[in-house]
C-alpha cells in the first residue's frame, strides 16, 4: 500500500473505529436492525442518534433505526427486510455473530446483497471476555459471506464503504470486520469519505437490481424452498461463479478508492523487503504493529516482510500468491484465535492449501497464535517471529505473547526491543473512571487534530471494576502516520490523575521514559509532595531523571466551582508541559472546545471552566526532586499475608496488572475458580465512610440492609467476644427481646465501602439534639481509617449467630446472616446489589446460581477477584454463568441435576441405610432449623456410611458421594431485564412453565445497564433510553402479570427501598415454593440519570406512585381459598410525573419534546391506574381448585 | 361600567390580572383565563437558579458515567440534547404568545448577573410582551448589607432594562428598609413598574420525623393591608405603574387596592380556589360595586386614597403604629 495520504484538515476527523464504520452504514442503509453487544454497540448508537436528528442516508431518507430483542432476531429481521427490498445492515461481535450464524448461511444461499460490520470479538469459553480476537470472525466462516477486515480506523472507514460496494457488485453478502476495542475503540485522525465518495463507488443499477429481486405480489416468487436429495447439491454447486468473481470486484472498487483518495489497498498487501526470505501473514489490528516492525527491520538491513490479509473469504489463491515474493523461505501464519483439535487455525491452513495449490515452490509455514481476547501484540513480538522462523528446528503452532510452560509452545521475545517513533509525542494518563480523563483526552486529541497536521492516536484501557476504576489513556501524536496498534511501554509524558495510584501501585511509573516528564495532581503543596511518595517511586523518578511537576487540581476546581471536575486542569496542564502545540495557541483552544461543549450548559458554567484553565497554569509546579530516595512510605502489599496461595501467587499479580507475566501453568485448566477473592482487594476508594453512633442508633439493621457492597454490617453476640476487641471498638445493648442479653455492633469494613451514603440516607435514626446527623453519618476516611480498620478485623473475628438463632426472617433478622457476596466491583449506590447480597444471606450456604450475563454477571464473576464467598463451614453460593440468552435454561438444568441426585439418593438411602431413611426423607426443611437438623441427620448418616468399612457396599459408597444431596438446595437464576425481557425470555417462559423448584431474581433496571443504557421491554413509558431516545412510547411488559397467568408460578414484585420487608417476605415465600417462583425487583441505576444516593427514595416514589407495584402472588393460597395475589402497596401518593421528574431519563424527554412528554406521561399514569385496578380486581379474586 | 386601565402601557379593558402561578404556565388554563376576560397574562417564573442545579446535577451524572467502562462509554441517550437551559421555559412562553390575543408578560428569577441579562434577553426573543423581574432572595450570608443587596438589584435592573426594549415592571418584596428609595432607584434604572408584594414559601418543621418543609399557604384577604400602605405610600410620587399582588380575593378588595393607586391587581390564590373562571366574576362585581356607588369609571376611583389624596395620610404613617399600641396597652 502507498503510505497514507497526510491527512487534510478539510476532510479529516478524530473518530474512533466504531464511528468510522458506522458514518458509512448509515448512509448507505434504509434500515439498521441490531441488538446492542460489545465492543460493537457504539455502531447503532452513533446511527442512532444521527437518525434521531433527521440525518439522511445517500438517497434523501432517513435510516429506521431497529432495536431486537437479541442478535437472532436483528438478523431475522435484517433478512426479511433484505427479501423485500430495503438496503439492511446491522452490526455485532461474538456471542451475537454465532446467533446470526443460521441466517447468515440462508442470506448468503440466497445470494443477498448486504454489508454487516463487525467488531471482533472473543467467544467465551472457559471464561467471557469482551476483548478483541478472531475467533467470531471463524466461526462465520463457512457461512458463504464474502470477510473483509480492516486493521485501522481509516481501513474502517474507506473498507467499509467498499464492502457496501462490493455487495451490490457480487450478490455475495459481506461481513466487515475489525479488531474489537483496539480498532473500534481507537481514537485516531482520519480522512472522511463524502458523499460523492459514496456515490462514485456504489452502483445504482445493482440496487435497482437488488430491489427488482424483492418478495413483491406484484410479482410473486417463491424462496426458502425445502429442496431434496436429488437437486439439493446442484443448486447449491450453483453459486460458486459468483464467488469466483468476488476477489476481482474487491480489488477493482479498492483501486477506484485508491483513484478518488490517494489511499490504495491490496487484497493481499505485501510490505517489506521484494527480496525477503521471511514472512509473516496476519490479519486485522495487527498488521498495523506488523508493518511498523518490518518497516524497522528492513531498515536495519533485515530481508523481511508481511502479507496483510484484506480479503479473508472468499480467499483468492491467485491474489495471495502473487502478492508473495518469490525468494520467500519462511513465512509465519500467525491466527488471532484458537481453534482447538484442529490440524492449525483458519488462516494458517488456507495459506498452507493456498501456497500448496499455487503450484509455486512451497517454502517452509509455520503457524502460531497471538493476541486472544486484545492480548498486547507488540513490534517485539513480532520480531521474535522473525528470529524464529529464521531457526532450524522452529516450532510449528507456537504461541507469541505469553509464556506457556505446559505445552511449551511458546517463543522468546526480547522485550527490550522497540519501534517508537523518536519524533511522535507519547503520553499515559492515569485516571479514575469518574473523573473524566478519558474525556479530556479524546478532546486533546480533537484539538491537536484539528488544529495541526500531526496524527494522533488515543487508546484507552478500563479496568473490570464499575466503581473506582482506574483508566489508561494511551496518547500519541506524529507526523507520520501512527502503525502502533499496541499500548505504550515507554511515554516521555505521564500523568496520573488519582494520587492514590501513585501510593499505591507499582505500574503507574513503568511507562515512564527515561528523562520523562511526570505530572501528578496531589493534594500537596510542590515542597512536601516528595515525601508524601513511596520509596519505590522515588527511586524510580530519580533511577529514569524523570522531572516531576505538581498541582492539586481538585483544590484548583474547588476553588473555580467546578466541585471534583478536574479534567479541564489536568489537560491544560498537559498541553503546557508537553509541548505538543504552543502553549498560548493550545490554550485558546482548549477554551474554543470548552466554548463548543459548555456554551449550551451557560454562560458561568463557561466561564467556570475558563477561570479554571487559567489557574492550571498559575499552580502547576515544578518539584524539586533531590538525590535519595529517603522516603518512610512502602506501597502497601497487593493482598495480605494471610491471603490463600493461590490468591498470593495469581490474582495479586493480576491485581498489581502484572497478569500479563502469568504463564499457562498458573491458570485453571477448565475456567474454575476459588471463590471468596475479592476480600482480599482491599481498594480503599471511597473519601468518606460510615461512622457509628450506638447513643442514636434504634438497631434496625436497614443500614447493613442496604449496602451494595456489604461493606456495613451488624452483629449480636456474646459480651465475652469483646473481651479481646480494640480500644474504642463501639458496642450496645442488644434492646430488642429475641436475643436480649447480647451486645449489638455496626461495623464499615473502611476499605471496602464506596462511599454511595444509602446507608446513612436509609437510617431512620435522628440525633435530637442535632436531627442532621444519624446514628450513621458519613465522616472522612483519613480522619477514620486506621481505627475503622483494626475494628473491622476484630468485628470479622466475631462468630456470627447460630443460623437458627434468628427468630424473625426479617430486615432486622436476615441482616444477622453472614453475607455471602460482598465488596463487588459494582457501582456506587448500585440498585440490584443489595438484592443478590440478601439472597445470599438467606440462602447462600445451599445456593446454586446461574447468572445471565450483563452487570450482574460482571460484578459477580469479573476476574481478578470475586465477590461470592464462603461461610465457616465452606458452604456458599455455587455461581455460574453461561451466556446471556440461556440463562433460564442453564439455571433449569442445574435444578434437573439436583433432582436427579436427589432422588438416586433417596433411592439409595431407602436401599443402603432404611433406618435413616424416614428421619432424612420426611424432613421439614422449610425454617432455617429445619435445615441445620437435616445436615446433623446427614452427617449421622455419612458417619454411618463411613463406619461401614469392609461392609460397605457399591450403593452405600454411592450414597456417601450423594448424602448432602438430600439437604435442600437452592436453585437461582439471576439476571437483568434485558435477559428477562428479551433475549432469554423465550426461554424464561419455558422454564417457568414447568414444575420444576426453580427461584428467578430479575434485578430489573429497566435499561440494558451494562451495556450502557439500552432501551429493552422493560423501560417504562416515557423514558429516554439508547433507541428511545425520543422516550419510549409504550409500557413496560407486565412480566409479573404473564407469569401469573400460569397460575402455579410464584410471583412477586419488590422494592427494598419501598418496603425492605415485603422484600424479605418475598424471597423467603419464593425459595420455600416448591414449584417455579419469578420475583422482580426494582433496581434503581446510574442509566437512570441521578444521584444514586437517593435510589431508595425514588423506589420509594416509584411505588407511592403506583409506578411500581408491591405484591406476592402465591399459588398456596389459592389452595387455601384465599386470593392468590396479595397487594402490599394499597394506598397511593404522589404523583407519576412528578416520580418522572426525579430521573434524567424522564426529564431529558420533557426538555426536548414537553408535549411528548405530557402526552407519555399521561399514559404512563392511566397506565398505572389502569393496572391497579387490575391488580386489586384480581386481590379479590378467590379460586380454589374445587370452584374450577 | 368604563374599567379602563393602563399597564406598563398596555390599555387594559379592566384591571384584573391573573397572576404568575401554575395557571398561567399551561396553555390549557392560559387559554380559559383569556376565555374569562384576563387582559393580560403574567406568565410564571423562569428561575435560573432552578435551571443551574439540575445543570450542575445532570454535569456531575453525565461525568460520572461516560468514559468510565469498557463495555459502556455512555448511559444517555444523544448527550448533546441534554442541555438544561431556558428552552422548556421559552418554548412554553412562545407557545402561550401564540395561542392568546392579550399581551403576555414573562416572568425572571435571575441567579447570576450573566444570567439576568441573557435570559431577559431570550425572553424578549421569544416574543413576550413584558418582563416582570422578581427580584426575590433570601439573604443568609453576614457580609452582604441590605444597601449591597439594593445596589445589586438596581444595577440588575439597568443592565435589563438597557439590553431589551420590551416594558420592564419589579416584584418586590416587602422587606426594604426604606421602599421608596428603592422605588424610585427602580424607576431610576429604567423599570416601569412595581409589583408589590412578592409572596414567599415559608418553613414549617415536622416534629415527629424533624424535617423542615417549605409551605406555601394560599393568600387571604387579611394579606392586602400591608400592600394598600406601600400602594398609598408610592402612589403618584413615583413614575412607576403599580400593581397590587397578594391578598385581592373580591371585588372590595380589588377597589382598596385600586382606590391606593393600584393600576392592576394580579390575582392568584383566588383563582387557584375557584377556578380560572371567577376572573370574570370578580371583573363583573368590580364594575357593579363602581355601579352601585356612583362612579363615573374606575378612573375616578383609581389613587383617591393614595396619601395624596386621602384625608389622613398619616394613617399609612409609622405614627399609626404607635398610637394603636398606645391604645393596646390602655
Amino acid at each position: 500500500m502507498s503510505p497514507l495520504a497526510p491527512p487534510t484538515r478539510a476532510t479529516s476527523a478524530t473518530v474512533d473505529g466504531n464511528e468510522a464504520a458506522a458514518a458509512i452504514a448509515h448512509r448507505l442503509s434504509d434500515a439498521v436492525v441490531l441488538y446492542p453487544i460489545t465492543p460493537s454497540s457504539p455502531m447503532g448508537e452513533f446511527c442512532d442518534e444521527w437518525s434521531a436528528k433527521g440525518k439522511a442516508n445517500l438517497w434523501g431518507q432517513v435510516p429506521d433505526i431497529i432495536q431486537m430483542q437479541s442478535e437472532g432476531g436483528a438478523i431475522g429481521a435484517v433478512h426479511g427486510a433484505l427479501q423485500a427490498g430495503a438496503l439492511a445492515t446491522t452490526f455485532t461481535a461474538s456471542q451475537g455473530l454465532l446467533l446470526m450464524l443460521p441466517n447468515m448461511y440462508k442470506i448468503a444461499g440466497e445470494l443477498t446483497p448486504f454489508c454487516m460490520h463487525v467488531a471482533a470479538r472473543t467467544i467465551a469459553t472457559h471464561a467471557l471476555s469482551i476483548f478483541g480476537d478472531h475467533a467470531d470472525v471463524y466461526a462465520a466462516r463457512a457461512t458463504g459471506f464474502a470477510q473483509l477486515g480492516s486493521a485501522n480506523p481509516q481501513e474502517v472507514h474507506d473498507f467499509a464503504l467498499v464492502a457496501h460496494a462490493a455487495t451490490l457488485d457480487t450478490r455475495i453478502p459481506f461481513m466487515h470486520f475489525f479488531d474489537g476495542f483496539r480498532t473500534s475503540h481507537e481514537v485516531a485522525k482520519i480522512n472522511l469519505l463524502d458523499d460523492d465518495d459514496l456515490r462514485a463507488l456504489i452502483d445504482q443499477d445493482a440496487i435497482d437490481q437488488f430491489r427488482e429481486r424483492r418478495l413483491t405480489p406484484d410479482a410473486p416468487v417463491l424462496r426458502g424452498t425445502a429442496q431434496n436429495p436429488d437437486t439439493f447439491f446442484q443448486a447449491r454447486e450453483a453459486c460458486n461463479p459468483f464467488y469466483a468473481a468476488v476477489p476481482d470486484a474487491v480489488q477493482q472498487r479498492f483501486d477506484q478508492l485508491a483513484q478518488r483518495t490517494g489511499r490504495a489497498y491490496q487484497l493481499f498487501e505485501y510490505v517489506g523487503d521484494p527480496d525477503a526470505d521471511r514472512v509473516v501473514v496476519l490479519m486485522g489490528s495487527a498488521c498495523e504493529t506488523a508493518h511498523e516492525t518490518v518497516d524497522r527491520l528492513v531498515a536495519a538491513g533485515e530481508k523481511v516482510g508481511l502479507v496483510k490479509v484484506r480479503l479473508f473469504r472468499p480467499f483468492s489463491i491467485r491474489h495471495f500468491a502473487d502478492a508473495l515474493p518469490a525468494g520467500v523461505k519462511h513465512v509465519a501464519v500467525l491466527d488471532r484465535g484458537k481453534e482447538p483439535g484442529a490440524t492449525g487455525e483458519p488462516l494458517y491452513l488456507d495459506v498452507v492449501s493456498a501456497l500448496v495449490e499455487s503450484g509455486r515452490p512451497m517454502p517452509r509455514v509455520l503457524g502460531g497464535r497471538y493476541g486472544l481476547s486484545s492480548k498486547e501484540f507488540t513490534p517485539a513480538m513480532v520480531k521474535a517471529v522473525f528470529d524464529h522462523l529464521g531457526h532450524d528446528d522452529a516450532l510449528n503452532h507456537f504461541t507469541v505473547g505469553i509464556v506457556d510452560d505446559v505445552s511449551h509452545t511458546s517463543i522468546p521475545v526480547d522485550p527490550d526491543f522497540s519501534t517508537e517513533d523518536d519524533d511522535a509525542v507519547r503520553a499515559v494518563f492515569f485516571g479514575l473512571g469518574a473523573d473524566g480523563t478519558v474525556g479530556a483526552n479524546k478532546n486533546s486529541i480533537k484539538i491537536i487534530g484539528d488544529h495541526t497536521d500531526q496524527h494522533a492516536q488515543g487508546y484507552f484501557v478500563y479496568d473490570s471494576k464499575k466503581s473506582g476504576a482506574m483508566t489508561v489513556s494511551h496518547l500519541r501524536f506524529g507526523p507520520r502516520p501512527i502503525r502502533s496498534t499496541y499500548l505504550i511501554k515507554q511515554a516521555p509524558f505521564v500523568a496520573c490523575h488519582q494520587f492514590q495510584f501513585i501510593r499505591t501501585r507499582r505500574d503507574v511509573l513503568d511507562p515512564l521514559a527515561e528523562e520523562g516528564v511526570l505530572l501528578l495532581n496531589a493534594p500537596f503543596p510542590p515542597d512536601q509532595l516528595w515525601d508524601e511518595l513511596p520509596r519505590e517511586a522515588q527511586q524510580a523518578i530519580l533511577d529514569k531523571r524523570a522531572t516531576v511537576y505538581t498541582i492539586d487540581a481538585n483544590r484548583v476546581a474547588r476553588d473555580a466551582g467546578m466541585g471534583g471536575r478536574i479534567n479541564t486542569i489536568m489537560q491544560t496542564c498537559f498541553f503546557a508541559l508537553s509541548g505538543v502545540l504552543p502553549r498560548d495557541e493550545a490554550i485558546a483552544a482548549i477554551k474554543t472546545a470548552i466554548e463548543k461543549t459548555y456554551a449550551k450548559k451557560g454562560d458561568d458554567v463557561v466561564a467556570m471552566n475558563f477561570a479554571a484553565v487559567d489557574a492550571a497554569l498559575d499552580n502547576l509546579h515544578q518539584v524539586d526532586v533531590p538525590h535519595e530516595a529517603d522516603s518512610t512510605l512502602d506501597f502497601p502489599p497487593i493482598v495480605p499475608e494471610e491471603a490463600p496461595d493461590f490468591v498470593q501467587r495469581v490474582t495479586a499479580v493480576m491485581m498489581a496488572g502484572k497478569g500479563d507475566d502469568l504463564p499457562v501453568s498458573a491458570f485453571p485448566v477448565d475456567g474454575t475458580w476459588p471463590t471468596a477473592t475479592t476480600r482480599y482487594e482491599k481498594r480503599t476508594i471511597a473519601q468518606e465512610i460510615p461512622i457509628w453512633d450506638p447513643a442514636v442508633c434504634i438497631q434496625c439493621n436497614k443500614c447493613a440492609m442496604v449496602c451494595p457492597h456489604a461493606a456495613i454490617r451488624a452483629k449480636a453476640y456474646d459480651e465475652a467476644a469483646l473481651a479481646y476487641a480494640p480500644e474504642g471498638f463501639p458496642s450496645m445493648d442488644y434492646k430488642a427481646k429475641d436475643l436480649r442479653g447480647r451486645q449489638y455492633t455496626i461495623q464499615v469494613a473502611p476499605q471496602d465501602c464506596t462511599g454511595c451514603n444509602l446507608c446513612v440516607n436509609v437510617c431512620p435514626a435522628k440525633n435530637k439534639a442535632e436531627p442532621r446527623r444519624k446514628a450513621i453519618n458519613m465522616e472522612r476516611l483519613l480522619d477514620h481509617l486506621d481505627d475503622e480498620k483494626a475494628r473491622f478485623t476484630f468485628f470479622e473475628s466475631i462468630p456470627p449467630l447460630p443460623r437458627d438463632a434468628v427468630q424473625r426472617i426479617d430486615t432486622k433478622g436476615s441482616q444477622f446472616f453472614e453475607p455471602l457476596f460482598e465488596y463487588s466491583g459494582a457501582c456506587a449506590g448500585c440498585g440490584e446489589t443489595p438484592y443478590v447480597k440478601l439472597l445470599t444471606q438467606l440462602f447462600g450456604d445451599r445456593a446454586l446460581i446461574a447468572n445471565a450475563t450483563g452487570c450482574s454477571s460482571i460484578y459477580g464473576g469479573n476476574l481478578p477477584t470475586t465477590p461470592y464467598c464462603r461461610d465457616a463451614n465452606g458452604r456458599g453460593p455455587a455461581w455460574s454463568n453461561s451466556l446471556f440468552e440461556d440463562n433460564a435454561e442453564f439455571g433449569f438444568g442445574m435444578r434437573v441435576a439436583l433432582d436427579a441426585r436427589a432422588h438416586e439418593a433417596a433411592d439409595l438411602l431407602r436401599q443402603a441405610a432404611p433406618e435413616h431413611a424416614g428421619a432424612i426423607l420426611e424432613a421439614d426443611q422449610s425454617t432455617e432449623a429445619g435445615v441445620l437438623a437435616q445436615r446433623q441427620r446427614i452427617d449421622t448418616l455419612k458417619q454411618h456410611l463411613r463406619g461401614l468399612n469392609g461392609s460397605s457396599t457399591p450403593q452405600s459408597r454411592r450414597l456417601l458421594e450423594l448424602a448432602d444431596d438430600l439437604v435442600r438446595k437452592s436453585v437461582w437464576l439471576l439476571g437483568g431485564d434485558g435477559w428477562a425481557f428479551d433475549i432469554g425470555y423465550g426461554g424464561l417462559d419455558h422454564v417457568l412453565a414447568q414444575d420444576r423448584d426453580i427461584n428467578v431474581l430479575v434485578l430489573d433496571t429497566e435499561v440494558y445497564s451494562n451495556t450502557g443504557g439500552q432501551a429493552s421491554k422493560a423501560t417504562p413509558i416515557g423514558a429516554a433510553a439508547k433507541f428511545a431516545a425520543a422516550g419510549k412510547a409504550i409500557d413496560k411488559k407486565d412480566l409479573g402479570l404473564m407469569a401469573m397467568s400460569y397460575g402455579h408460578i410464584y410471583v412477586a414484585s419488590i422494592a427494598m427501598g419501598a418496603n425492605d420487608n415485603q422484600t424479605v417476605k418475598a424471597l423467603c415465600e419464593a425459595e420455600s415454593y416448591p414449584g417455579p417462583s419469578l420475583v422482580i425487583a426494582y433496581s434503581h441505576c446510574i442509566a437512570h440519570g441521578y444521584d444514586l444516593a437517593y435510589g431508595l427514595s425514588q423506589q420509594k416514589a416509584a411505588v407511592e406512585s403506583g409506578v411500581w407495584p408491591l405484591y406476592r402472588y402465591d399459588p398456596r393460597l389459592a389452595d387455601l381459598d384465599k386470593p392468590a395475589l396479595q397487594l402490599d402497596a394499597k394506598t397511593f401518593k404522589g404523583s407519576v410525573s412528578e416520580y418522572m421528574r426525579n430521573e434524567a431519563r424522564f426529564r431529558i424527554v420533557e426538555k426536548t419534546d414537553p408535549a411528548r412528554f405530557k402526552r407519555l406521561a399521561k399514559h404512563a399514569h392511566d397506565a398505572t391506574l389502569r393496572r391497579i385496578a387490575a391488580y386489586q380486581h384480581m386481590a379479590e379474586l378467590r379460586l380454589s381448585a374445587d370452584d374450577v | 361600567m368604563d374599567l379602563n386601565t393602563t399597564y406598563l402601557g398596555f390599555k387594559l379593558p379592566h384591571p384584573i390580572v391573573p397572576g404568575a402561578s401554575p395557571l398561567t404556565s399551561e396553555l390549557d388554563t392560559v387559554k380559559q383565563l383569556e376565555d374569562a376576560g384576563a387582559p393580560l397574562i403574567q406568565v410564571h417564573s423562569l428561575f435560573e437558579e432552578e435551571i443551574n442545579q439540575e445543570r450542575v446535577a445532570v454535569d456531575q451524572i453525565d461525568q460520572l458515567t461516560t468514559d468510565s467502562m469498557a463495555e459502556a462509554l455512555s448511559f444517555v441517550p444523544n448527550p448533546e440534547r441534554l442541555t438544561f437551559g431556558p428552552e422548556e421555559y421559552l418554548d412554553r412562553l412562545r407557545r402561550i404568545k401564540e395561542s392568546v390575543g392579550v399581551p403576555v408578560m414573562a416572568s425572571l428569577n435571575g441567579a447570576t448577573a450573566g444570567g439576568w441579562v441573557n435570559y431577559a434577553r431570550r425572553i424578549e426573543q421569544a416574543g413576550a410582551d413584558g418582563l416582570e423581574l422578581n427580584l426575590y432572595r433570601v439573604a443568609t450570608a453576614f457580609d452582604l448589607s441590605g444597601s449591597d443587596l439594593e445596589a445589586e438589584d438596581i444595577a440588575i435592573v439597568s443592565q435589563i432594562s438597557r439590553e431589551i426594549s420590551i416594558p420592564l415592571s419589579v416584584k418586590l418584596s416587602p422587606f426594604y428598609t426604606s421602599a421608596p428609595s428603592v422605588a424610585a432607584a427602580l424607576a431610576e434604572a429604567g423599570a416601569r413598574g412595581l409589583v408589590l408584594f412578592n409572596r414567599f414559601y415559608q418553613p414549617d418543621i415536622d416534629v415527629e420525623e424533624l424535617e423542615p418543609h417549605r409551605m406555601l399557604q394560599l393568600s387571604d384577604s387579611r394579606e392586602l393591608n400591608l400592600r394598600l400602605r406601600w400602594l398609598a405610600v408610592l402612589s403618584g410620587r413615583v413614575g412607576l405603574d403599580l400593581a397590587a399582588t397578594g391578598g385581592v380575593h373580591t371585588a372590595v378588595d380589588a377597589v382598596k387596592a385600586i382606590m391606593c393607586g393600584a393600576h392592576v391587581c394580579q390575582v392568584v390564590s383566588a383563582l387557584l380556589m375557584r377556578g380560572p373562571g371567577y376572573l370574570a366574576t370578580l371583573v363583573q362585581e368590580l364594575s357593579d360595586w363602581l355601579d352601585e356607588h356612583e362612579y363615573d369609571s374606575l378612573a375616578q376611583a383609581f389613587a383617591s386614597m393614595n396619601m395624596e389624596k386621602c384625608p389622613d395620610p398619616h394613617v399609612y404613617e409609622r405614627a399609626n403604629y404607635l398610637h394603636l399600641l398606645r391604645n393596646w396597652r390602655e
